[in-house]
């Protein structure tokens, strides 16, 4: 139900006017004699409810800005920005390398802007009594090291791994951080066995129906009917469950900035725009589950 | 009258060249269609060497090319669709053409051609909400998103293919054999699986060939509810686990990638591997029904 409606209200959100609007080499409009501006907004699944959030908030105070917002993942939405035919990607990881030299030889050049901050939960089916993981646990579980419950201190029951697809900027970052513990030479993947679900809402409803699974999402997917692991970085503890206080305080071992990029400086509305989200909007951020940048 | 008919033989010839451009210009689309992909996909095997391509591990971003597992996932769901849905298709075919009563015939007919126009959307969320739980409780999977859902939910997309096709191919056998058939004293069953379905062999295979064509290039059903892991399904219990299939992963990834890169060109070469999959399939239910026209048997 919850899938549907917010499916649908993207639909109602996408307006089909392209074009990379706020473009470096265009001479900026007057802001206030211009008709409708339009900001086009695409990228993490994560982000997808708080930008959406963000878009309409804006839009009530300034209603001559529209916006748009679409998902699909935070690489589809950076793809997006390189070939020009967004002017926000919403990425819940930074830009690689490549991408970046890919924007710039079309002639774009990134700029970063951090949004907000995302603790990344471990969860289980409530029926799991595994309350608690160390990241070397969680580690060697998604890796295919650990392939049963009972080798965790759970029941003799298969780990069925969840995961997101690869264009998920959450999958990259679990990678990075989680599966190679931040060690940038170490060459782990995800265990082949693991299942890669094309969106948030697979993971939820996965998790909530096998007691064999374990997935990982932003804390703003986590619903009350799925489990939270609290996790420690050493085995003796302590074990922390994600919160917006144990993110500020930098207790919670699995917490990421989010970020938006534009093409080049923003402009206009879109410069208008950040600058909303970076102080009145941040209000709206605790209250959708994420973690505000103070 | 005869003042009219050179104006009309006029007409008529530019109609005639205009059929003709329209049936060449499709014959012309899929050949500009597969030069596109081998344009775009061939240059892969000149960064990736062709027995990388053949690896065990797909992870792409991490720079692994190994496609077998897909391969392998593809044709797993796709054989076991077909075997569970030719039994079920030419069993539904043979009663409706040969045994059901007319207004069974007149109900069983939209009811199958309704299977069809079903979105294959829709498919994958009856897969996810009824089979997958039920293979998971009942079969004790570890996870209800395996090969077997995916392949139980292509079987039923590919029924009402095999099903219209080989009743078509029961309905062009002659009368006169059935005829013959019976006053020798053969009873109905003998008449139908004796001589009815062996005169119609070659249009159930095409039947099959074109249901296993359907199955094999399905999409969005199979990456809602086969669980997308890149594993190699060589064990006994595969069909009890998840499973990756070529076209999940091109509809997965393609969003992601940037023009050109390894990766993108990789998806095309997967998309030429599912190309030339499906035209042998669809070139052998042709043929079959070409050996069979040279026959005079179908129609």
């Amino acid at each position: 139900m919850c899938a549907g409606a917010r499916l649908g209200f993207l639909l109602l959100a996408v307006t089909l006017l392209g074009g990379c609007e706020v473009r470096p080499d265009r001479t900026p409009e007057p802001t206030s004699s211009s008709a409708a501006q339009v900001i086009e907004n695409k990228g993490s699944d994560t982000m997808v409810n708080l930008a959406l959030a963000w878009a309409e908030a804006f839009m009530q105070i300034y209603p001559d800005v529209r916006i748009s917002v679409t998902g699909g993942g935070s690489g589809t939405g950076i793809a997006a920005m390189i070939n020009g035919t967004v002017d926000v990607a919403n990425a819940s990881r930074e830009m690689k390398p490549e991408e970046i030299a890919s924007a710039r030889a079309n002639g774009i050049e990134p700029l970063e802007h951090q949004v907000a901050r995302d603790a990344i939960a471990i969860v289980v089916n409530p029926a799991n009594p595994i309350s608690q993981l160390t990241l070397q646990q969680v580690s060697d579980i998604f890796v295919g090291k650990i392939t049963r419950w009972s080798q965790v201190g759970g029941e003799d029951r298969p780990i069925v791994l969840l995961s997101r697809e690869s264009n998920s900027g959450t999958h990259v970052y679990f990678l990075e951080e989680v599966i190679r513990l931040g060690d940038t030479k170490s060459h782990l993947l995800f265990s082949p066995e693991t299942l890669l679900l094309p969106s948030s809402e697979g993971i939820v409803a996965e998790v909530r129906s096998n007691p064999n699974a374990i997935g990982y999402d932003g804390l703003g997917y986590v619903t009350a009917d799925q489990k939270v692991v609290a996790v420690a970085r050493e085995p003796s503890g302590p074990f922390i469950l994600p919160s917006v206080t144990t993110v500020h305080d930098a207790t919670y071992p699995i917490a990421r900035p989010l970020y938006m990029y534009t093409c080049g400086r923003p402009e206009g509305a879109l410069d208008l725009y950040l600058r909303w989200i970076a102080s009145e909007g941040q209000a709206l951020v605790r209250e959708l589950g994420f973690v505000p940048l103070k | 009258m005869g003042k009219n008919k050179p104006a009309a033989s006029r007409a008529d010839r530019a109609v005639e060249a205009l059929l003709r451009v329209a049936g060449l210009s499709t014959i012309g689309m899929v050949v500009l269609i597969f030069v596109f992909l081998l344009q775009q996909g061939l240059p892969v095997f000149f960064r990736v060497p062709l027995r990388d391509f053949l690896g065990t591990r797909w992870y792409p971003t991490e720079g692994y090319y190994g496609a077998l597992p897909l391969i392998l996932g593809s044709l797993l769901v796709t054989v076991v669709a077909v075997v569970v849905a030719v039994p079920l298709g030419i069993c539904t075919a043979v009663f409706v053409r040969e045994l059901a009563p007319g207004w069974v015939r007149e109900l069983l007919k939209p009811a199958i051609e309704v299977l069809a126009g079903i979105p294959s959307v829709v498919l994958g969320f009856l897969g996810m909400t009824v089979i997958a739980p039920w293979v998971r409780t009942t079969l004790g999977a570890p996870t209800g998103l395996t090969a077997l859902t995916g392949a139980v939910i292509l079987a039923y997309m590919a029924l009402p293919t095999i099903i219209s096709v080989a009743e078509d191919a029961l309905d062009a056998v002659p009368k006169s054999l059935r005829d013959a058939s019976l006053a020798m004293g053969a009873t109905r069953w003998q008449t139908i699986w004796k001589v009815t379905v062996p005169a119609a062999r070659s249009g159930i295979v095409t039947a099959i060939m074109l249901g296993m064509g359907r199955a094999i290039g399905e999409t969005m059903a199979v990456m809602m509810v086969t669980g997308n892991a890149a594993r190699m399904p060589l064990t006994a219990d595969s069909l009890f686990r998840p499973v990756r299939t070529i076209t999940a992963t091109i509809a997965a990834e393609m969003g992601e990638v940037a023009n050109g890169s390894t990766h993108y060109q990789a998806l095309f070469a997967l998309g030429i591997l599912l190309f030339l999959v499906t035209f042998l399939i669809n070139l052998t239910a042709a043929s079959a029904i070409f050996a069979k026209r040279r026959q005079g048997g179908l129609r």
